[in-house]
């Protein structure tokens, strides 16, 4: 601890330790990997994306219709319904918008993947945020990057097989606070075939106490391939549809939104989603074939 | 600090406090030794007529000093800090504290990047983050108080430089160093220059307010460790306290409470406001980091090098008061 007082000059004494001036250099370092502030790696998604491709094309056959809606610049939370035990849908929609628009895309999703060992960093490195609200504001406003976000949560993915393609509620509707906070639009994403790659027969409530998870499933594939299950997808056709962006008309950078105004949003967002979902189902003819 | 403002002409008197003697040899700063908790602060403080306090002596490592002297040192010495400063008649006009950004904690829950404002996200369980908190709630009520003085808190991310001895810095420079097995998270340094600096920046401009101090940019502890050519050594996700303990106490390892979330969660904090006030770091985290290696590497090399400066109270007072010395004025 030191204590001064200042007043008139008294001594003229050479310094001891030259202070450092403004125009003296600094040092950054050379870094050794390419990890960003997120923990996301452009080489890492990269190599997974080049793992990932053959899935994508030969698997789930992914077909995207109204790509075009997505800017090609500029902030977007993108939304999507969430499905399957272990979802699928969010490595679809990750790798077809990096492949096809050639920008980077991040996923937010529940704290909870953090506290995996592994899977947590691993998530991270090929593009997971958490999903706080802070967070999402930086990457939508201040880096004017797209974000995808699930408003089901886990309520998504642990519905059973019964309750496929029945959107969920929208959690509290943070995701058009957040949207309208960073001025950018929602632009909601129907998933069909999803549901059908891992569905969920029925749920251990009391071994997913038991292991402080949010869900332990009991899945299709576990049944027919017993352990193996849990990492292989049934074949599913995907198709997906990109709706219209659905701007809000108030100030960004607002502290607090009109909460009805927000659930109004949310609603109609979910609405709209859940109708489109309705539409694709009755164009299709097969689960596997589309 | 000190020597940072001595060579500042502006500055008339600069006083030393505290329970050991000076490393550095010193201009013309005094110096006065003190019990760990500044009860002899309010004399002083009235005597000298001090206008600023510069309150840099909070303990953030735990493994330093037990829980009870911790708690003396940080919370009952602030508090006898900021009663001597806030006392009637009181010529005090600055308080700088020297906090942490400990104060936030790490969990899985924290944003990316803490602004000033946010508050933790999870209790804090750890004695060193519980003082720090104590004290900064001392500080505001302060404060408030004292609406006529300049009050700042700094939170500073973990320091890394050529001298400063954390836990961090032990574990870096050890050839093996602990991580926590399936995580590797983004950590935030600052360089012990910058903190210097920091302090001095806000003492000269009087800038008043609460500001996180840190490098720019975050790096993942496995590249840390790879900067500082260490071998990670993975403790197990469940159980890694009693796994670490006997490491600890092997001396292969140093893990205290507050650093087992950091190696899983990692912290960083957003410096934006203190570039507003005029500040900026010379080293980014990673920088910090580097700063860091380069001196162990010369340590390696030529050894501990020897404390350069003992404290000789009757040599500093000759020196001082004398009438046999010249001073000889230099021009600058």
């Amino acid at each position: 601890m030191s204590v001064g007082e200042e007043t008139s000059p008294r001594l003229q004494r050479a310094a001891l330790v030259p202070l450092p001036r403004a125009d003296e250099p600094t040092f950054a370092g050379t870094r050794l990997s390419d990890v960003d502030e997120w923990g996301r790696s452009e080489h890492m998604r990269e190599l997974v994306r080049r793992m990932y491709a053959p899935i994508y094309k030969h698997w789930f056959r992914v077909e995207w219709e109204g790509l075009e809606k997505i800017p090609r610049a500029g902030g977007a939370l993108l939304v999507a319904n969430h499905a399957a035990a272990i979802p699928s849908d969010a490595p679809v929609i990750m790798h077809g918008i990096e492949e096809e628009l050639g920008r980077p895309l991040y996923g937010l999703a529940d704290f909870f993947f953090r506290t995996i060992p592994w899977v947590g960093t691993t998530w991270s490195r090929v593009g997971g945020v958490p999903a706080h609200p802070d967070n999402a504001l930086r990457i939508l406003r201040d880096q004017g990057q797209l974000a995808l976000v699930f408003p089901e949560g886990t309520k998504g993915p642990s519905k059973t097989y019964a309750d496929r393609y029945r959107l969920r509620r929208f959690g509290r509707g943070g995701f058009v606070e957040i949207a309208m906070r960073a001025g950018v639009p929602v632009i909601p994403i129907a998933v069909v075939g999803a549901e059908e790659s891992m569905p969920i027969l029925m749920r251990l409530p009391n071994l997913a106490k038991a292991l402080g998870v949010p869900y332990v499933p009991v899945t299709a594939n576990m049944l027919l391939f017993g352990p193996l299950g849990l990492a292989l997808y049934f074949p599913s056709k995907f198709k997906l549809r990109v709706l219209d962006p659905v701007t809000f008309d108030v100030p960004p950078g607002q502290e607090r939104y009109s909460k009805s105004r927000i659930m109004e949003e949310a609603e109609n967002i979910r609405m709209a989603l859940q109708e489109t979902l309705y539409d694709m189902l009755r164009e299709r003819r097969s689960v596997w074939f589309g | 600090m000190a020597q940072a403002l001595e060579s500042d002409p502006e500055v008339e008197m600069i006083l030393g406090m505290g329970t050991r003697e000076p490393t550095v040899p010193l201009e013309r700063a005094e110096f006065v030794r003190a019990d760990q908790t500044y009860s002899i602060l309010s004399r002083i403080v009235r005597a000298t007529q001090v206008d600023t306090i510069v309150h840099t002596f909070l303990v953030v490592d735990s493994t330093r000093v037990p829980g009870r002297a911790l708690h003396e040192i940080n919370v009952i010495g602030t508090m006898n800090l900021l009663a001597a400063a806030g006392q009637s008649g009181s010529p005090v006009r600055q308080v700088v504290v020297k906090s942490s950004t400990l104060v936030y904690g790490s969990a899985s829950t924290d944003p990316t990047w803490f602004r000033e404002e946010m508050g933790r996200t999870s209790p804090a369980r750890t004695r060193v983050e519980r003082s720090l908190i104590e004290v900064e709630g001392f500080v505001r009520d302060f404060a408030e108080d004292n609406p006529a003085t300049v009050v700042t808190v700094l939170r500073f991310a973990n320091v890394l430089g050529t001298d400063i001895v954390t836990p961090i810095s032990t574990n870096l420079s050890h050839s093996l160093c602990p991580q926590v097995a399936g995580y590797d998270p983004l950590v935030q340094f600052v360089e012990e220059d910058d903190v210097v600096r920091c302090l001095e920046h806000v003492t000269r401009h009087r800038v008043p307010g609460l500001y996180n101090v840190a490098g720019e940019g975050r790096v993942p502890w496995s590249e840390v460790a790879e900067i500082c050519g260490t071998r990670l050594l993975p403790l197990p996700p469940v159980g890694t306290r009693a796994f670490a303990a006997p490491l600890v106490r092997a001396g292969l390892i140093e893990f205290p409470p507050e650093l087992e979330n950091l190696l899983r969660y990692g912290r960083g904090v957003d410096t934006s406001r203190l570039a507003r006030s005029g500040f900026t770091t010379r080293y980014t985290s990673l920088g910090a980091v580097e700063s860091f290696i380069r001196a162990v590497r010369l340590r390696r090399s030529i050894g501990k090098t020897p404390p350069s400066y003992t404290y000789e109270q009757d040599i500093e007072q000759f020196f001082r008061h004398s009438s046999a010395v010249v001073n000889t004025p230099i021009d600058s």
